[in-house]
C-alpha cells in the first residue's frame, strides 16, 4: 500500500497472518484433540488429561474399533447413504435448478417460496409426523428411509445452489448449441453441464457432508445394529456407566477419513465452484 | 442459400406487442440489416427467424418451407451472437466443428471445412486455443467461423460487433461485408448502429416500436426518409428539424424567418409541418436563417459547427474550414431541393 513505511507493512502482514493462525488453531484444535485422545492408552486418559501429547502412544483403540465393534458395518452404511443421497440430490437439483434458472412458468415464484419455506422449519417439529409416515410405509429401520429423508431435506438448498451456478452460464451458449443442432437436452448435456461441473462438485460435497454427519434422523429411524450409520454408531461407545473415549475418538478419526478424501478429490472443482457461487450470491 | 419471407408476423410478450404485422421479403443472397433503437423489436424478430422465440401469428418461410414450428436445429441457419457464445470448454477447432459433429458429417469433410474457414478468417494458428485465450477480435472471428462451416441457408447476426472497440469494429465490418460478397449467403444482420447499417446493407429495414418504418437501399433511406423517425435515425450527425407553418411555396419558422420549400412539397397553406435539413446541406450565407455559433468541432476532413437557430440546436457540417468563434452571429441557408418536409401530426413525408 502506498504511503506506508516498511515497518507498517511488516506489522500489517504479521497481524494478518497472526489472525489467520489464531483462526486455524481455533478450528483445528478439536480435531487435533480427537486424534490425540484416539492414540492415548486408557490408563493415561485421565492422569495426563491436558498434556498436548500422551507420553505413550497406542493403536489399541483403532484395533478394537475395527475388529471388536460393529463400526465397519456403520461405516459402510454411512457410505451407502451419503453417496446415494449426494448423487440423487445433485441429479434432481441440477434439473430443478435448470428449470428455475431458464424457464418462466406458472407458479414459479410459489415453487421457489415453498422450497425456501421447507428450510425454515425446525427439524424437531417435523420429526413426529415423519416418523409416523415412514413407519406406515415400512421405511423405518432401513437405509432407504434415511436416503429418502436426507434427499428430501437437502434438495431445496441444493436446487438454489445449482440455480445460482446455472444462472452464471450465459443463455446464449445453449441457444447457440440449439442452432448448431442440439435439442434442449443435448445442449444441457454437451454444453451446460460440462460448464457447471464446479457447481455440481460443490453440491455433491455439500450434500455428502450433510448426510454423512446427520444424527437426528438416523437416531430416530434406525434401531437395529445392522442398519446404523456411523454417527448413530458413535453413541454405542457411550455406556450406561462410562464413556469409552479412546474408541469413540478412534472411530471419529476413521469417520473423518472419507470426508477428507472426498474433499481432496473435489478440491479442484470446489475452489472455483465456491467462489463462483459466492460472487453470484 | 435461400430467400426468407415474413408474412404478417405478430409477437407478444404477455400484454405487450413487440412485433406488429411484419411483412418482409428477403431475396436469396441479400444482406439485410434490421436497425432501430433498443426495444424496437429487431432482436426479437431475428430470434423469431432463428426459432429461439415463437411467434403469435403470421408465417415465416425459409426458401419454400414454412418454419413456424420447426426447431432451431432443423432450420438450417447459423447465428453469430453479440456475446459470441463460444463454448468455453472446447478449443477453436471443436467450436467450429461442433455443429458438423452433431450432424455426424464425415471426418474428412469436417477437417476440410474447418481448415477452409479458418484460413479464410486467419485463424489457422489458433485452432488448439481455448476461447479464454483469445482476444475479442479473434473470438469474433471464431464465432464467424462456426457459422461459416455450417454452410447454412441463412446467416443471422445479432449485434455481432457491439462488444468490439471502435477500430476493430470498422475492420470487422469490412471483413463481414467481404465475406458476404464471397459466400453470397443470405444474411440478416441486427444492429442499433446506423453506420453499420448504412455501410453493410443491400437493404435496410428500420424498425420502431415493433413496426417496420421503412425498407430500402441505404442511400434511398438517407435521401428520402419516409417519416420523421427514419429521418432522425439514419444519418450521423442527425438531421436538423424545425417546426414550421407552411405558407404555400415557403415555410415560416418559429423565429419568424422564412425558408423556401422544394417544389415537390405537397403542402396546404397554413399546414403545420416539420422541416428537416441534413447537417451537410446547411450552409453559411449572406442572408437567411439567423443563428449563433455555440461550439466548433474540427474533425479534419470536415468541421462540425453547432448553432442556436429558430429555437433549435442545429448542427452544420462544413467541408471548408470556417473561421468561427463561439457567440458569433451567422446566417444559414439550404437549397430547396435539399429540404425534407414532414407533416407535424402524422410525421409522414410530404415531398
Amino acid at each position: 500500500m502506498p504511503g506506508q513505511s516498511l515497518f507498517q507493512r511488516i506489522a500489517g502482514q504479521i497481524g494478518l497472518y497472526g489472525a489467520i493462525a489464531c483462526y486455524v488453531v481455533f478450528a483445528l484444535l478439536p480435531i487435533y484433540w480427537t486424534i490425540k485422545i484416539s492414540v492415548t492408552p486408557q490408563d493415561l486418559l485421565y492422569s495426563e488429561g491436558i498434556r498436548l501429547w500422551p507420553s505413550r502412544m497406542t493403536l489399541d483403540n483403532y484395533a478394537s474399533v475395527l475388529k471388536a465393534s460393529d463400526f465397519p458395518r456403520y461405516f459402510l452404511n454411512s457410505i451407502i447413504v451419503s453417496v446415494t443421497t449426494a448423487i440423487i440430490v445433485t441429479a434432481v437439483a441440477s434439473f430443478a435448478g435448470y428449470a428455475l434458472s431458464r424457464f418462466k412458468f406458472r407458479g414459479k415464484a410459489l415453487v421457489s417460496l415453498v422450497l425456501l419455506l421447507t428450510q425454515t422449519f425446525p427439524l424437531v417439529m417435523v420429526i413426529p409426523p415423519i416418523y409416523r409416515i415412514m413407519g406406515q410405509l415400512g421405511l423405518t429401520d432401513n437405509l432407504y428411509g434415511l436416503i429418502i429423508i436426507y434427499t428430501a431435506f437437502n434438495i431445496a438448498f441444493a436446487t438454489f445452489l445449482m440455480q445460482s451456478f446455472l444462472d452464471g452460464v450465459p443463455k446464449d451458449l445453449e441457444e447457440a448449441a440449439m442452432i448448431d443442432g442440439c435439442t434442449r437436452l443435448d445442449a444441457l448435456r454437451r454444453v451446460i453441464l460440462p460448464l457447471t461441473l464446479p457447481g455440481m462438485g460443490a453440491t455433491v460435497a455439500f450434500v455428502f457432508t450433510a448426510a454423512w454427519s446427520e444424527l437426528l434422523f438416523g437416531l430416530m429411524l434406525i434401531n437395529s445394529e445392522s442398519q446404523k450409520t456411523f454417527s448413530v454408531g458413535l453413541l454405542t461407545f457411550v455406556g450406561k456407566f462410562a464413556v469409552d473415549w479412546g474408541q469413540m475418538m478412534a472411530a471419529s478419526v476413521l469417520a473423518l477419513i472419507p470426508v477428507c478424501l472426498f474433499f481432496l478429490f473435489l478440491q479442484r472443482y470446489l475452489v472455483t465452484g465456491l467462489t463462483a457461487g459466492a460472487v453470484k450470491g | 442459400m435461400a430467400s426468407v419471407s415474413l408474412r404478417n408476423v405478430h409477437k407478444k410478450f404477455g400484454p405487450v406487442t413487440v412485433l406488429e404485422s411484419i411483412d418482409l421479403e428477403i431475396a436469396d443472397g441479400e444482406f439485410v440489416v434490421l436497425v432501430g433503437p433498443s426495444g424496437c423489436g429487431k432482436s426479437t424478430l431475428l430470434r423469431s427467424i432463428a426459432g429461439l422465440e415463437s411467434i403469435n401469428g403470421g408465417e415465416i418461410r425459409i426458401g419454400d418451407r414454412q418454419i413456424n414450428h420447426v426447431a432451431p436445429k432443423d432450420r438450417d441457419i447459423a447465428m453469430v451472437f453479440q456475446s459470441y457464445a463460444l463454448y468455453p470448454h472446447m478449443d477453436v477447432r471443436q467450436n467450429m466443428a461442433f455443429s458438423l459433429n452433431l450432424r455426424k458429417s464425415p471426418a474428412e469433410l469436417i477437417a476440410e471445412r474447418v481448415t477452409a474457414a479458418s484460413a479464410k478468417l486467419g485463424l489457422g494458428s489458433l485452432l488448439e486455443r481455448l476461447p479464454k485465450q483469445l482476444s475479442g477480435g479473434q473470438r469474433q472471428r471464431v464465432a464467424m467461423g462456426r457459422a461459416i462451416v455450417r454452410n447454412p441457408k441463412v446467416f443471422l447476426f445479432d449485434e455481432p460487433l457491439s462488444n468490439l472497440d471502435a477500430k476493430l469494429r470498422s475492420t470487422m465490418r469490412t471483413e463481414i461485408k467481404a465475406l458476404h460478397q464471397s459466400l453470397k449467403t443470405t444474411a440478416i444482420y441486427v444492429t442499433h448502429d446506423q453506420v453499420e447499417a448504412m455501410t453493410m446493407a443491400n437493404r435496410i429495414v428500420v424498425m420502431h416500436d415493433g413496426i417496420i418504418q421503412q425498407v430500402g437501399p441505404p442511400l434511398e433511406l438517407y435521401d428520402r426518409p419516409i417519416n420523421i423517425f427514419v429521418a432522425g435515425f439514419i444519418g450521423s450527425p442527425t438531421m436538423n428539424f424545425f417546426d414550421a407553418v407552411s405558407a404555400g411555396k415557403s415555410a415560416r419558422l418559429g423565429d419568424g424567418s422564412a425558408l423556401a420549400l422544394p417544389a415537390s412539397a405537397a403542402v396546404k397553406a397554413g399546414q403545420e409541418i416539420v422541416i428537416g435539413i441534413r447537417p451537410e446541406h446547411l450552409h453559411f450565407s449572406r442572408e437567411g436563417l439567423p443563428g449563433t455559433v455555440v461550439v466548433v468541432e474540427p474533425l479534419g476532413m470536415s468541421t462540425q459547427v453547432t448553432l442556436d437557430a429558430a429555437g433549435e440546436r442545429v448542427t452544420l457540417m462544413a467541408l471548408e474550414r470556417p473561421k468561427l468563434a463561439p457567440g458569433e452571429a451567422k446566417y444559414l441557408s439550404a437549397k430547396p431541393e435539399d429540404i425534407h418536409v414532414f407533416d407535424r401530426a402524422s410525421g409522414l413525408r410530404l415531398n
